[in-house]
């Protein structure tokens, strides 16, 4: 409770209220509400299907929710213009999950794409930008090699340099951690905290790993089947009594519905026979 | 029953929405791809297109045309034989070729070729996510992946086209040197004779219109492609299908339209 009082006292610089979506009849995100601070870095945390991906891509203006609002630095993403829309992309850098770098062009240029892109700057700068963000990431020898030629780590980091080219306020990260082994997904976690730290940026990160969660989270927050459960520092997370939660951080497996666990026993004896 | 056609009466009515929307909107991002006006390096990706679509399906456009023009000349030449009227096979092979044969083997061959290549790329740029990347970073994904596409077409296919039809005609010329020892000079003069402007510039308007739609239904394609690795070899599959199928529904309405209009008459 403290921490939200002195939560509140800051400015939000993203403000999401009531966004609510639903597919088909089946309702993905029901009635969430979220602020996070400039300079904080938040995990949203959550299972297959609570829909941390949907709600991500309603922050990042890929899609707009079916009502609620999704302000950031005090635009109404959910009611603005594709021009607004362009100006608030700009405040944001995004590393999806599949790392999204462009095939056909090396790390380099990569990185370049939007600082040439989105501005005039001359050659030299745009190469000086880029190989201070390529540094950053510790990717400072790897700038001549196409995607195809890096590992999972690398791709990853290459893939937060893209989006810190621009010196975004908001980087968002989807998953940053998975499919990584344990130490370069240490590595990672590090690098997003040098994000915060080094460059001052407000940090979101979608993850279903919770000791990254833990290690990097000023404030940790969970959905389950659409709705936010919790939101809270890790400490008061690991505390929490809420038993979903609780499930969530001892690794419970989730309760099946009667009739499929009566399907997966029949499936097993079967197999077994 | 009615429903199976009423479904696949709306679908098709979507598909030529989607289309028109897609092709409006590469038509306003089309400049961006040119080299001067276009912004920065973009025009590099164009001439990569244009390698892609056009400059690796000259062997293969050459050869079959080639082949064709074989075949058309040894048809027309059993007949014209028993009239003792082989040397109008020069006639025949250079009017077919100009008007229909070349445009349309050109386009088949490329949208085998790169319809198949646009839809799996575009779904692969999908799944990977690239397309969103694009789209945050507040670029346009027409502009950066299509647009060039759609110009490499635009300027290889007509240059296919000229070169199909070079090598039906000279199928044709190998076949009468070889049958009739026609010389050269001759053969040169009565193709020259039967080649009419307008028919080449019909049929370079044609095979822009094939362009479009070879390149238009294979990005369509791949950006409906959800799901696993199959979606991909159906999206690929459906792209050639459909590209192939509209290629020939174009060519037969725009003969049709020339033959309304009387632009098909000789003389």
């Amino acid at each position: 409770m403290t921490t939200n009082t002195v939560a509140a006292a800051r400015e939000a610089l993203i403000s999401i209220r009531d966004v609510s979506v639903a597919y088909g009849g089946r309702r993905v995100l029901d009635g969430v509400s979220l602020d996070i601070h400039r300079g904080e870095i938040v995990a949203l945390l959550g299972g297959s299907g609570s829909g941390k991906t949907t709600l991500l891509r309603r922050v990042i203006g890929l899609e707009r929710p079916d009502s609620g609002s999704i302000m950031i630095g005090g635009v109404d993403l959910t009611a603005c213009s594709e021009a607004e829309l362009a100006v608030v992309r700009r405040k944001i850098g995004v590393a999806f999950q599949e790392s999204a770098l462009f095939s056909s062009l090396t790390v380099d240029e990569n990185a370049a794409l939007p600082i040439r892109e989105l501005t005039d700057l001359a050659d030299p700068i745009v190469a000086q930008m880029v190989w201070m963000k390529l540094k950053a990431v510790g990717l400072a020898d790897a700038g001549r090699l196409y995607p195809r030629e890096l590992s999972g780590g690398m791709k990853k980091r290459a893939a937060i340099a893209r989006a810190i080219a621009l010196d975004p306020d908001i980087v968002v990260l989807d998953e940053p951690s998975a499919g990584l082994d344990p130490i370069i997904a240490a590595g990672l976690d590090e690098l997003i905290l040098f994000l915060k730290r080094g460059f001052g940026m407000t940090v979101l990160v979608v993850t279903h790993a919770l000791d990254s969660a833990f290690r990097i989270a000023d404030r940790v927050a969970m959905l389950y089947q659409g709705s936010l459960i919790t939101v809270g520092t890790p400490a008061e997370f690991k505390a929490s009594t809420h038993v979903r939660v609780r499930q969530f951080v001892q690794g419970e497996p989730e309760r099946l519905s009667d009739a499929s666990e009566g399907f997966a026993a029949s499936f097993l004896k079967e197999f077994h026979a | 029953m009615i429903a199976a056609i009423g479904r696949t009466a709306i679908s098709s009515a979507a598909d030529v929405g989607t289309l028109t929307i897609q092709l409006w909107r590469s038509l306003l991002r089309l400049p961006t791809a040119l080299p001067m006006v276009g912004r920065g390096r973009r025009w590099r990706t164009a001439v990569r297109q244009m390698m892609a679509i056009g400059v690796s399906a000259l062997p293969v456009v050459a050869l079959m045309s080639f082949c064709l023009g074989s075949v058309a000349a040894l048809q027309a030449a059993a007949e014209l034989r028993r009239y003792g009227a082989t040397r109008y096979v020069v006639e025949f092979i250079a009017i077919a070729f100009t008007r229909e044969l070349g445009a349309i083997i050109t386009a088949i061959a490329v949208s085998g070729r790169s319809a198949s290549a646009i839809a799996a790329e575009v779904s692969t740029m999908v799944v990977s996510q690239e397309l969103d990347a694009l789209r945050v970073m507040g670029l346009d994904p027409i502009e950066f992946t299509l647009a060039p596409k759609y110009l490499g077409a635009l300027i290889t296919l007509p240059c296919l086209t000229i070169l199909s039809t070079f090598f039906g005609i000279a199928a044709g010329y190998c076949f009468l040197a070889a049958s009739i020892d026609m010389t050269a000079r001759v053969f040169v003069r009565d193709a020259l004779a039967s080649i009419m402007l307008r028919d080449v510039v019909l049929t370079l308007v044609k095979s822009l219109v094939f362009a479009t739609i070879i390149v238009h239904v294979g990005y369509m394609e791949g950006l409906r492609v959800s799901g696993g690795p199959e979606a991909v070899g159906r999206g690929t599959t459906a792209a050639v299908v459909n590209a192939t199928f509209l290629v020939i529904l174009a060519d037969l309405a725009a003969t049709a339209l020339f033959y309304i209009l009387g632009w098909s008459a000789a003389g």
